[in-house]
């Protein structure tokens, strides 16, 4: 109470008075109090004497969605495999709120154990489907498969969660069993994504899930993620070079340039007053 | 119960690629209480928009605070946390503007349901948001149909309608009356006077204030220019 | 006079059993490891043998490195001691180490065979050799090795139930015959070699050692007694074996035995029991042991199969 009327008065508490601008993204939360879902603090990934991602923090709050916009080779994608934890990096940590153990760092998780955060809580859809598909298999056993290695063994049980599964992410369920190269783009990002929430995860991470696709089916694919998202109230991380889609899902986003982030903030913020010269230059030369 | 207290308040646009700076506003002083419908003025340019769109922190103000008085307590518009705003834009603080940002493939009625659904469960949104649009007089045959089709007049009876089916503690207005019909500005009136009467603080721009002049309690007049301040007008 | 029996070298050059001491050694240590974690498929040197890669070298050598003078040897191959294969083992074995050699099952203290476990029942102190042609059960989904060892390392097997999946999906049942894929002491998958799903049950709490090796790919991995072999399942579909009901044998007039089909000309087939030791115990009117499946095809343990 006496912070909140020193705050009326005009005295200063706040240890933030002229910020520098690529750190305003650190300022503490003072209304929302539960604990972010997801906190990765330090990541730095080299290839060779390239660094691919270096220095960068990334925090979500549970049902937040975070947009990473940059230009190709700015590093967002190689964020997001390191949040997948299919790449370990060269440092960095990060926590996440799934075990009563919160300091635990997932990057020293040996490989099954890895695995498993993986399964239970992260899902992912990848812009290439033959990345997260197996296309010799069936679209419903694509689905299947998140539960059959979470430890389903009951037949008539996986073909009902895939089927639902399937119809959350409005797949024509007419072609469930049929073959994912044989299905359009869009199918098979929405196979992807059926695929990423079968096991309901906390944390869906989103790589170009809409680049390639027609625009109407690129909408479309939009609009049930949305849809996802407000109903299930899962935090995404959604990495998209297209300001547009950045624009329909993200509550935040971070705008990442050779590795580093160089601005973070409200996406309305980032889009209409960028405070850097390189967000600036990329959201004018948005079409 | 003072709602918003104002600080100093000031934004410069930095355009890196001319090396400019451009002044918006510089030094705003001003209160806001609760229930209380505050008018601001100023010429074209001198930073009206700008302000509300500051206090909702689309822009980042340069210098500055704007203590609100959340239901979670005070907390600095001007440097709250990204997920604070969040917070806030989706349940205290409403921002009605002249543009409308529906998303494609999203119908008019359901663009309106979805920041109820927070709150409510699908069908009673969509029962509510069907209330609104009829009240702001959007025919019921363009319900189902996309936004991003309709007349400038036809979007913004959207975006009233969106903006003001949610209960909130404070509602930026910018000229949400523009482009309006008469029979749709009655209907944003008597809304606007019903919140008030709620206790709704509201701030906003009007291009024809007489439209809502008997709600208006207070005139904030910007002045351009670089020493720009303002004036407060108690007896209006 | 001299004759040109000078020039034949000694045989004594020769082990005992073919294989030098070390090899031997390195098998029974091998074995050993195999034995101690069950169905877990452990590396050896495969030596060179008088015959070639993939004629059953893999389990002759595991034979001749627990073959001993008082032991009784079994060859069998698809079912059948008398086939070229099995001939020419039994008739290596026998000389290399001076073991006797049988075709009846129950006097057998080691039965090597290819493809079959006899169809009655083995004791404790009989050893099953089974040969291997391919000893990953992963081969189908995952052709990396090296991925697949750290999928068995991980007990990482959901893709074995997607394969069964798959199957019900676009067959509406199971498709698998031959090397029907089992989880070992509730850890380690294992293809069980080639026998047919008939002989998988066979190996679940069985009181028999049971070996397999594969000599190409240079693993083997063991069975010990009394060990839980499953076969991979989904709860509301359960592992069936074949189904030879009405199959009649036309040398025995008996049903429920593992059949061989023999096509006629005309479309037609007849069946025989393709376990032959048993089928001329059973022409000789000689006394059988107690076996597997009874005449009503009732597994001889309660529980294992679910009908």
């Amino acid at each position: 109470m006496t912070k909140n009327v020193a705050l009326l008065n005009g005295v200063n508490t706040h240890p933030f008075q002229s910020l520098d601008l690529h750190h305003r993204h650190l300022l503490p939360a003072q209304i929302v109090t539960t604990k972010p879902l997801l906190q990765a603090t330090g990541l730095v990934k080299k290839y060779g004497v390239i660094h691919a991602v270096s220095n960068v923090d990334v925090l979500v709050y549970p049902g937040e969605v975070l947009g990473i916009v940059g230009e190709s080779g700015s590093g967002k994608s190689t964020v997001l495999r390191l949040l997948h934890l299919e790449d370990q990096p060269d440092a960095g940590k990060f926590y996440f709120d799934v075990s009563n153990d919160q300091s635990l760092n997932l990057f020293e998780l040996d490989r099954a154990a890895k695995r498993l955060v993986r399964v239970f809580n992260i899902g992912m859809v990848y812009q290439h489907p033959h990345l997260g598909l197996r296309m010799k298999n069936t679209s419903s056993g694509n689905v299947a498969e998140r539960l059959i290695v979470a430890g389903n063994r009951n037949y008539a049980e996986l073909r009902l969660a895939a089927r639902k599964s399937l119809q959350v992410s409005e797949f024509p369920l007419a072609r469930m069993d049929d073959l994912p190269s044989r299905l359009s783009g869009g199918m098979q990002q929405r196979v992807q994504l059926a695929k990423a929430i079968a096991l309901k995860p906390k944390l869906l991470l989103l790589d170009e899930p809409t680049t390639g696709l027609d625009v109407s089916v690129q909408a479309l694919v939009l609009d049930t993620l949305k849809r996802l998202q407000r109903e299930s109230g899962v935090s995404m991380v959604i990495v998209s070079h297209d300001l547009g889609v950045i624009k329909m899902l993200a509550d935040r986003v971070m705008v990442m340039r050779n590795g580093r982030v160089v601005e973070c903030g409200l996406t309305d913020q980032v889009l209409e007053d960028p405070q850097d010269a390189y967000t600036q230059q990329l959201v004018h030369a948005k079409l | 119960m003072i709602i918003l207290q104002v600080r100093n308040f000031s934004k410069t646009f930095t355009i890196h690629h001319i090396g400019r700076q451009v002044e918006a506003f510089q030094n705003l002083n001003f209160t806001l209480h609760k229930g209380e419908f505050v008018l601001v003025s100023g010429a074209n340019g001198a930073g009206k928009s700008t302000l509300l769109r500051c206090l909702y922190r689309t822009y980042w103000p340069t210098e500055g605070k704007a203590i609100y008085r959340s239901c979670y307590g005070l907390i600095d518009l001007a440097h709250a946390a990204d997920i604070d705003m969040v917070r806030l834009r989706s349940e205290e603080i409403g921002h009605v503007t002249q543009f409308l940002h529906a998303r494609p493939r999203v119908s008019a009625l359901e663009w309106v349901a979805e920041p109820l659904l927070h709150t409510m469960a699908y069908e009673d949104a969509l029962e509510l948001a069907r209330t609104w649009l009829r009240d702001f007089g959007l025919k019921a045959e363009l319900w189902h149909a996309y936004p991003s089709t309709f007349s400038g007049g036809e979007q913004q009876k959207v975006n009233l309608a969106r903006a003001l089916a949610v209960p909130r503690r404070l509602l930026l207005l910018d000229e949400p009356t523009a482009s309006l019909d008469a029979l749709a500005r009655k209907a944003l009136v008597d809304r606007l006077a019903q919140l008030k009467a709620q206790g709704v603080a509201m701030i906003g721009v009007f291009h024809h204030p007489e439209d809502v002049a008997h709600l208006i309690d207070r005139e904030i007049q910007i002045l351009a220019g670089p020493d720009g301040h303002i004036e407060m007008d108690e007896d209006r | 006079m001299q004759t040109l029996d000078i020039l034949v070298p000694e045989t004594s050059g020769y082990s005992y059993a073919f294989l030098d001491e070390f090899a031997k050694r390195e098998l029974r240590r091998r074995m050993l490891k195999a034995i101690a974690i069950p169905g877990y498929q452990v590396p050896y040197a495969s030596r060179e043998l008088p015959i070639a890669r993939g004629w059953g070298t893999g389990g002759l050598q595991v034979t001749l490195s627990l073959v001993g003078p008082s032991d009784v040897v079994k060859v069998i191959d698809q079912g059948a001691d008398d086939s070229v294969n099995a001939a020419n083992l039994r008739r290596f074995i026998v000389r290399m180490s001076g073991a006797q050699t049988t075709t009846d099952t129950t006097l057998a203290t080691l039965i090597q065979s290819r493809h079959r476990i006899p169809e009655e029942v083995l004791h404790e102190q009989q050893t099953l050799i089974l040969q291997v042609p391919d000893p990953e059960p992963l081969r189908a989904i995952e052709s990396n090795i090296s991925k697949a060892r750290e999928m068995h390392g991980d007990a990482d097997y959901g893709l074995m139930w997607l394969t069964l999946y798959e199957q019900l999906v676009r067959y509406k049942r199971v498709t698998l015959g031959a090397s029907y894929p089992v989880t070992v002491h509730g850890r380690y998958v294992m293809s069980p070699s080639p026998i047919p799903r008939w002989d998988v049950p066979k190996l679940h709490q069985a009181p028999f050692l049971t070996v397999l090796s594969a000599g190409r790919e240079k693993r083997l991995y063991a069975v010990p007694p009394y060990t839980d072999v499953r076969p991979l399942e989904f709860d509301d579909v359960p592992f069936r074996v074949e189904n030879q009901r009405n199959w009649l044998c036309f040398r025995t007039g008996e049903h429920n035995k593992f059949m061989n089909e023999i096509p006629l000309a005309g479309g037609n087939a007849i069946y025989e029991i393709s376990d032959s030791g048993y089928v001329n115990k059973r022409i000789l009117k000689q006394p059988v042991g107690n076996t597997f499946f009874d005449d009503n095809a009732k597994f001889y343990k309660e529980g294992v199969l679910h009908d």
